[in-house]
């Protein structure tokens, strides 16, 4: 066993929060449940600035642009950027498209596409959610009908973050009805200014603005389908698993613990003495830093499995299951110390900590990203502890 | 980063839940169980053979001299066959407190013995224990409550209240539980858990019977506490990993309404919670072993994973009652050692809410 870092690993780090105190300045950070366009813009040239360094993808190989580190490096980098609340964006190039390419697609697509994922250049966003189909995925119906050196793409596609910012879609569509439900389905990539893609806003309770995406007969060349038809369910499931050490959310969630801690420690919000001289809070206190702390192990345990070359599954899920209910925990039990305080937006004078709890709140009701608690708990059963289906 | 286990400790792993699936049956657990002495003689010697009572005492003494993280694994075993004895309280805490705070002489009398199984000590706390001096030499008296294994001991350590001046550090004195004026009433507990309340009446101590300097124990006994309660965590994790092992198991071919109980997902999503908490546990555990070896104090780390600890225990016997039912609630069936058991340990050296007072304590609250 061993919880340290090496060397590099630390001198990585502190190179990285030199970086982000320089260029993230405290006004410039996100605040939860208050994405701004600007916030999201300024969160794009972080990302640019830190593939300047060839830190962006610090844990891919160099040939596609990387670091050439590894998993580790690139959990430092989500954890940091993650505290220092940069605002998110290309997490869905970086953690999940980037690598299937690598695994999955042909050098011609490695090429095309990991570079400027990179570099961060572009913005993806993630086709797999459908109107009619959530967890029960593999029952998905946007149709891909090949003709001629063509995919034909009808349907649409739901809750899709990051959609007025994207270049391109990841996304599963079915290519064979007529087969077994998960083994009709392909993998591609869809460039989202083809014609026939539109957008409907969906906008989000965190303040996001998500879309509906519909396909009207959109065509796709060939080269979009990453990896082999039919087999775009396993590939994707697979690829899934790659960056799920979940390490920023973890990070962005701590550091608003943190700092709800020191705001505990000071005078309370009605002059009073400091809420954590009260017994139940100071008990409330000590129960989410276990659990965070907690959370912090879980997401490094799946860092670590990669980086020794393990492909985490059930543990992912351990990690995100734990994280989406700590989340929770915390934003609950923070809303109930603070009480009627606790309900004050970013923007009124007397909110705490800048309305973060107000926010961190309405984001704690996302319960369902890359699979609901429920199917989490399912693929724990199933997969890790091998229970019958 | 490294949380994976060596390879030296997976073979330590295997070899340990080998030799106590053979020779710690749940037969032996319930017999030592119920003569009250939560003892099993035969077993203690050849535990003591195979020198895991000596896992991370120095080799100039006898022991292995092994890692924390190696009676880490040990006692993940050890709690996984509920294997009876004073292991944790005989081997852990008191040969660390003999270890830390006694001179040479003390500890060549003692430690040898330990780790042959030949002396078994224990520990005595309490505020109610009182050295004094008299007539030039020290007497002890007061009573301690909760003293596990007394009965057994060989030598008791009593962590006692020095002279009001020198309060509230501590002074640690070995006593011969023989001695005139040490009596012991057995505390009549959960799964006959052997422990005692003894009480000292002006027992006189001879000059090297002080273990370190007089009102200078207090750290000590803290960092042999540290060292035991990661042991004590590690027992619990063993449990529960055991538990969930038997559930999963149980699930899968118990068929009701038509279908193995473990098809349902109210079934399943009970073993993923409990499979959740024990891979929680197993992280702060290990973090606790391996800062402690790293020899930094880990205050926070131990607190976190005894705090955890309390509520795995909670969980796993929940889960274990609850997907058992009706079978579990017999004597016969074995899911009542695990959880008296869990109960046990979770009261022992500090329970979750002790601990998470701690832990606030150390957040400026």
């Amino acid at each position: 066993m061993d919880f340290n870092f090496t060397l590099q690993q630390e001198k990585f780090r502190e190179e990285l929060r030199e970086f982000l105190t320089a260029e993230v300045p405290v006004e410039k950070q996100e605040i939860f449940g208050l994405l701004t366009e600007e916030q999201y813009q300024f969160g794009r040239e972080i990302n640019l600035k830190l593939a300047e360094r060839k830190w962006l993808a610090v844990g891919w190989p160099e040939e596609h642009g990387g670091g050439g580190k590894g998993p580790i490096e690139q959990g430092i980098l989500a954890e940091d950027m993650g505290y220092w609340r940069v605002p998110k964006s290309g997490s869905i190039g970086l953690g999940i498209v980037g690598p299937a390419i690598m695994v999955f697609g042909t050098q011609d697509q490695k090429d095309r596409y990991l570079p400027a994922i990179a570099k961060g250049e572009v913005e993806y966003c993630q086709g797999f959610s459908e109107p009619n189909v959530g967890s029960d995925l593999g029952s998905l119906e946007l149709r891909a009908e090949r003709d001629g050196d063509e995919y034909v793409l009808n349907g649409s596609k739901m809750f899709t973050s990051y959609a007025y910012h994207a270049n391109y879609m990841y996304l599963l569509a079915r290519t064979d009805p007529q087969a077994q439900k998960h083994r009709g389905i392909s993998l591609f990539i869809a460039d989202l200014k083809t014609s026939g893609i539109s957008l409907t806003p969906l906008p989000y309770i965190n303040g996001e603005m998500a879309a509906q995406t519909i396909f009207d007969n959109v065509r796709l060349p060939l080269s979009c389908l990453i990896g082999e038809e039919n087999r775009g369910w396993y590939h994707a499931m697979t690829t899934l698993d790659y960056e799920r050490s979940g390490l920023w959310r973890y990070a962005n969630v701590r550091r608003v613990f943190d700092d709800f801690v020191e705001f505990c420690n000071g005078s309370s919000p009605d002059g009073g003495q400091p809420l954590a001289e009260h017994p139940l809070v100071r008990h409330q206190l000590a129960q989410r830093r276990l659990g965070m702390e907690t959370w912090k192990l879980l997401c490094w345990n799946v860092a670590w499995m990669q980086s020794s070359g393990a492909v985490p599954n059930s543990e992912a899920s351990v990690a995100f299951l734990y994280g989406s209910e700590e989340r929770l925990r915390f934003a609950e039990m923070a809303m109930e110390v603070l009480g009627p305080y606790a309900t004050l937006r970013n923007g009124s004078p007397m909110a705490p900590l800048l309305g973060n709890i107000e926010g961190i709140h309405r984001e704690a009701m996302h319960l369902h990203g890359a699979g609901t608690t429920e199917i989490h708990r399912n693929i724990i059963a199933q997969r890790g502890l091998g229970m019958p289906r | 980063m490294d949380f994976g286990l060596t390879e030296q400790e997976e073979i330590l792993r295997r070899s340990a839940r080998e030799f106590l699936e053979a020779e710690c049956p749940t037969s032996l657990v319930r017999q030592a169980e119920e003569s009250g002495e939560g003892h099993a003689r035969e077993l203690w010697r050849k535990i003591a053979g195979l020198g895991w009572l000596g896992i991370s005492l120095p080799e100039q003494f006898g022991g292995t001299g092994g890692s924390l993280t190696d009676q880490t694994v040990l006692f993940e075993e050890i709690g996984r066959a509920l294997t009876p004895g004073p292991l944790l309280t005989s081997s852990v805490l008191a040969a660390q407190i003999v270890l830390i705070a006694g001179n040479d002489d003390q500890k060549t009398a003692l430690i040898p013995g330990v780790i042959s199984g030949e002396v078994i000590l224990t520990l005595a706390r309490g505020d109610r224990l009182e050295t004094a001096s008299r007539d030039g030499g020290l007497t002890l008296s007061g009573d301690s409550l909760f003293v596990p294994y007394a009965g057994l001991a060989t030598n008791i350590i009593c962590a006692t209240r020095p002279a009001i001046r020198a309060w509230p550090d501590t002074t640690l004195v070995l006593v011969d539980p023989k001695a005139a004026g040490v009596t012991m009433t057995s505390m009549e507990s959960i799964a006959n858990y052997p422990q005692f309340l003894v009480d000292f009446d002006d027992v006189p101590l001879t000059d090297d019977s002080v273990l370190g300097q007089t009102a200078e124990g207090m750290q000590a006994l803290d960092l042999a506490v540290r060292r035991a309660t990661v042991a004590q965590c590690a027992e619990t994790l063993g449990r529960a990993q055991k538990v969930l092992e038997m559930v999963v198991e149980y699930a899968g071919r118990r068929v009701a309404f038509g279908r193995p109980i473990g098809t349902f997902q109210a079934v399943q999503h009970r073993c993923a919670d409990l499979r959740v908490a024990v891979d929680g546990g197993r992280m702060l555990t290990y973090q606790a072993a391996w800062k402690l070896d790293q020899g930094l104090t880990a205050d926070d780390e131990v607190s976190m994973a005894k705090a955890q600890a309390g509520m795995l225990s909670r969980l796993a016997t929940e889960a274990g009652h609850s997907i058992f039912a009706g079978i579990s609630f017999t004597v016969e069936h074995d899911m009542q050692l695990y959880s008296a058991r869990a109960k046990i340990s979770e009261a022992n050296l500090g329970d979750t809410e002790y601990h998470l007072d701690r832990l606030a304590a150390q957040m400026g609250s």
